[in-house]
């Protein structure tokens, strides 16, 4: 009975949880409460992609509304394995959250900073498991509220400015998202995506639907943060409470690639998406331009969090340039990079947590001599920079091999080369914080003894360390995220929604 | 397949790693530290031993471990090649930790803990390369060995051992990220398998010019094998306390470079087919200029140990060459003489470390005389020195000795006079130094007169590895007989 409507409670179970949090009050019991919740998100989402791995799409009609009517959830492998990388970041990320925020954000906002973390989940999961645009949109723009509120609160006030330009150029992209969907509905008549993809291509030709694409593939590029639309992403990467960063970096970004694949890929359907508009060279372009700039970027930047933010731009751009190929194998590179690039990401912006917690900054000028001071959080940072350059038996391996292969299938020589000189800017930027925290004498300032720091608590170091060891384990045991993100890439082509 | 021999060879790879952990565990007393490398360093050569005597009497011996993607396995097979690495880097891992273990001391350096706890890890990559059974478990073992040797390279961790650390890093994990690993993913998109196998795996129609252009990727990615331009790595390595340089920047970490080379020369190409790419003839000048000019650049070195990298650069040029070469006296050349330079490089650099400790020197102007003070450790010197130019009583002579004979069955000239030359030029650079030592010398400063021969330990193990030098010369035939194997093996079952 229950299990029948595991898609919709995946929705309903956080978004429920969100006003709950209010009766609580004390702090301490919020954040448990909030961890149960993402931790049943959790479960939810691991039985659903058993569901449709071994019995295929799941179609869940709300309020018994069959689907041109009624709002219809629709998960299938490739939502499922987007449920399951959110749900289980979040939870991940939600246990060290109470520490983190201890000293980040003041307490009298600690219960407001739960219902914000589980909205913004909300929105994540629901743009995820609808098979409706409009109903897509509103949970973009739940997800992305919550964010604009959640940077807002950190502690620099800088994140004022870094929260007001996301939500600049926030809403831009979701009023051009709407605009499309209003264009689509104008010529089709429906919101649903299953009944798009099969009306669209009548109108295809018509200058409308053209518009309407266009729009659409902006507005999602600017939520991407794809190359040249990044501004926003670095300041409210670098100013928002630890937290929030590690969150967003290892799913906001990944929900939106979600929503490019499954417009390009279902709804308009791949020989519209990649005819219509040139979106092959442009990804391409875009893409390899994104890793460049954005890893250069990195090379220079003082504040680590900025540093890691310019890398996920990169990793954005690989991303993208595995759409580019339009190919199963392209597309499974793209799947298996959003999924450990969701670890990587996690995993650091977490140990910047954890540095931030005990020496409250992450200028890279005070690492020095944290490696000896926090040797964990530091070997932590190692290994996710490793991953991040794609060294074998990590994660960041597994992908780049991928797309390789990918690559080298469509015969694109040039690119592969491009590609992998790209993993040496990556060493540049992740060398010089080992160099910094391990080569260089403890920090001191007239104004603070730095003799006192300590490695970083328990709460913080635990779930790193799950991240770091999944950074490995996956790196080292493909079998699931191969399996599931080749499963996916199929369908996406084989099959419309 | 006989199954105490696959433990064994599982063996081979998990016991450094036990051994690791076991000197962390230790690491607050140094005595039962060092007991616990010494006893690793036993059991390791013990299960190597037994695994050439398993492949002596023929018996297949491989290992599935895992498989990472879909038709990628972690697997392990034996063959003569990998043997002859695996057990010169397993023997030589005794003999250093021995040597270190009067070095470190002697040399008060600090945190030794670590230094042992690396040296382990990257002993166990040096056995995954050498047993691995295909060119995907090699390159993990390949990264492995490079990040685990950056810790050692940087041990003193001031700022000249930055810079070093960041050039030895940057050369071997760029070139082996943009050119290995795309030789490596090219290979496998041609071939359609990344296995070892005798004669090749490419089938006999593919198009020349693309594979001559993999194999390009394949011989500067291999950085480790130092060809210029991409050798800088190894004189920068130097910063490294000496009996790192010593069994890492003479033995392991070159010797897996040169190692993969013949390994992907022999069992990924074939020499029937390397023989026939346009782009053969244009490697085997580039090997040639890497000897010649790393010679060349040794002679100008006053630095003992800058000149013995060089030098390393030029005798690696030679493996290269046997390689590339493509003919039987080619590979056995290529393969000896990754025995004879390892044992012979390793003791010089043993010589330059004793004499750092015991006389504080390391510029070869300061050595006049030292001979009188320290006379074992300069006639090891001698001897060693000998080997590497390749003349007599020394194993270096057969080695050099089939390289020639390769080059002049496929008439290579030029590299027959870049050979000679070269040889030429190891005498010009190499014995000059240990003569020097032994002429008389006017007076002494009274500093000098208090100079005596380095730590037992140390002196003990130069002597080890310079009886073996000679050892080698009187008696190759153990070695003679696994180099020739490794051509007309008999099909090897790698499990798959």
């Amino acid at each position: 009975m229950l299990l029948a409507h595991l898609p919709i409670l995946q929705v309903i179970v956080p978004l429920m949880a969100a006003p709950l949090c209010l009766f609580l009050r004390h702090s301490r019991l919020v954040w448990l409460f909030a961890v149960i919740v993402s931790s049943l998100s959790l479960s939810i989402s691991i039985i659903l992609l058993q569901q449709v791995m071994s019995s295929g799409i799941i179609i869940y009609e709300l309020g018994g509304w069959s689907a041109p009517w009624g709002i219809e959830y629709r998960i299938d492998k490739f939502s499922a394995f987007m449920l399951l990388i959110i749900t289980s970041v979040s939870t991940t990320i939600l246990l060290s959250a109470q520490t983190s925020i201890e000293k980040e954000i003041t307490e009298d906002k600690h219960t407001l900073f739960y219902i914000l973390y589980l909205l913004s989940l909300t929105g994540m999961l629901g743009i995820v498991s609808t098979g409706d645009v409009f109903n897509a949109f509103v949970f973009l723009e739940i997800s992305s509220l919550s964010a604009y509120a959640l940077i807002a609160l950190g502690r620099d006030r800088r994140a004022l400015w870094a929260a007001y330009q996301y939500l600049i150029m926030g809403t831009i992209g979701a009023t051009f998202i709407l605009i499309a969907i209003g264009l689509m509905y104008q010529m089709t008549g429906t919101l649903n995506m299953n009944d798009l993809s099969r009306r669209l291509p009548e109108v295809a030709q018509t200058r409308t639907v053209f518009t309407a694409f266009t729009f659409i593939i902006v507005g999602i590029c600017l939520k991407l943060a794809l190359f040249p639309l990044h501004q926003w992403l670095p300041n409210a990467y670098a100013f928002a409470p630890s937290i929030v960063t590690a969150f967003f970096a290892a799913t906001a970004t990944k929900v939106a690639i979600y929503l490019l694949i499954r417009f390009t890929f279902s709804v308009f359907g791949l020989s519209f998406s990649f005819t219509t508009l040139p979106l092959q060279i442009l990804f391409l372009v875009l893409g390899l331009i994104g890793i460049f700039v954005a890893s250069t970027a990195a090379i220079y930047q003082k504040n680590v969090k900025h540093l890691f933010a310019y890398s996920s731009l990169a990793q954005v751009g690989y991303m993208i340039v595995g759409l580019s190929v339009s190919t199963v194998s392209g597309l499974t590179a793209t799947l298996l990079h959003v999924f450990n690039h969701a670890l990587m990401k996690s995993a650091l912006f977490l140990a910047l947590g954890a540095v931030m917690y005990r020496i409250g900054s992450v200028q890279l000028s005070q690492f020095q001599g944290l490696g000896r001071q926090m040797p964990f959080t530091m070997a932590a940072i190692v290994v996710g920079g490793l991953s991040l350059i794609g060294v074998p038996l990590t994660v960041g391996f597994v992908s780049k091999w991928y797309l390789l292969i990918a690559l080298i299938e469509n015969g694109w020589w040039p690119v592969t080369v491009l590609i992998l000189s790209g993993s040496v800017l990556a060493i540049v930027y992740v060398w010089r914080i080992v160099e910094v925290a391990y080569f260089k004498p403890v920090w001191t300032d007239s104004n603070q003894d730095r003799k006192v720091i300590k490695e970083a608590p328990l709460s913080f170091l635990v779930p790193i360390w799950i991240l770091v060891m999944a950074n490995i384990y996956f790196g080292i045991d493909t079998r699931l995220s191969v399996q599931v993100a080749e499963a996916a890439a199929q369908s996406l082509f084989g099959v419309s929604p | 397949m006989n199954f105490s021999l696959a433990v064994m060879l599982q063996m081979s790879l998990l016991l450094p790693i036990i051994g690791m952990l076991a000197i962390v565990a230790t690491g607050n007393k140094p005595n039962l530290r060092e007991a616990v490398t010494i006893s690793t360093c036993l059991m390791l050569l013990y299960c190597v031993i037994n695994l050439y005597q398993g492949l002596n009497t023929g018996e297949q011996i491989s290992v599935i471990w895992w498989e990472l993607l879909p038709g990628l396995q972690v697997s392990f097979a034996i063959e003569p090649l990998g043997m002859l690495f695996a057990l010169i880097a397993s023997f030589l891992w005794l003999i250093t930790s021995i040597y270190s273990i009067g070095y470190m001391r002697k040399h008060k350096e600090k945190n030794q803990t670590r230094f042992y706890a690396c040296f382990a890890i990257a002993i166990s990559a040096v056995m995954g390369v050498a047993f691995a059974a295909n060119l995907f478990t090699l390159f993990i073992f390949y990264e492995a060995l490079t990040l685990s040797t950056y810790p050692l390279v940087t041990h003193s961790g001031v700022e000249k051992v930055k810079n070093g650390g960041r050039i030895y890093l940057g050369i071997l994990l760029s070139t082996s990220i943009i050119f290995f690993l795309l030789a490596i993913v090219s290979t496998w998109f041609v071939a359609g398998t990344l296995d070892f196998k005798p004669g090749g795996v490419f089938s006999t129609n593919v198009d020349t010019v693309l594979v001559g252009a993999i194999l390009v990727l394949f011989i500067f990615g291999i950085g480790k094998a130092a060809i210029m331009p991409f050798h800088r790595w190894l004189p920068a390595a130097m910063v490294a306390p000496t009996p790192v340089s010593a069994l890492l920047h003479a033995v392991a970490v070159v010797k897996a470079g040169v190692f993969t080379v013949l390994k992907v020369c022999v069992f990924i190409f074939g020499i029937d087919l390397l023989s026939v790419l346009p782009t053969t003839q244009f490697l085997l000048y580039m090997a040639g200029a890497s000897v010649f000019l790393a010679s060349l650049v040794a002679m100008r070195e006053d630095n003992l140990k800058a000149r013995l990298a060089y030098s390393t650069i030029s005798q690696l040029g030679y493996v290269t060459i046997g390689a590339l070469l493509a003919t039987s006296s080619g590979v056995i050349g290529g393969s000896m003489h990754i025995a004879m330079h390892a044992f012979a490089k390793i003791t010089l650099f043993f010589c330059a470390g004793a004499i750092l400790v015991a006389a504080n020197k390391s510029k070869i102007s300061e050595m006049r005389g030292l001979g009188h003070q320290m006379p074992i450790t300069m006639a090891a010197f001698f001897i060693a020195s000998l080997s590497i130019i390749g003349v007599p009583p020394a194993g270096g002579t057969w080695s050099k000795w089939f390289l020639l004979m390769g080059t002049v069955e496929t008439q290579q000239w030029v590299l027959i006079a870049v050979l000679m030359s070269s040889s030429l030029l190891n005498i010009a650079y190499l014995l000059p130094i240990s003569i020097r030592a032994f002429l008389p010398v006017n007076e002494l400063t009274s500093n000098e007169t208090t100079i005596k021969e380095a730590p037992l330990p140390a002196l003990f193990a130069l002597c080890i590895t310079t009886t073996v030098c000679v050892v080698l010369f009187v008696y190759p035939q153990p070695l003679y007989e696994l180099a020739t194997t490794i051509l007309i093996m008999p099909g090897i079952d790698y499990g798959n």
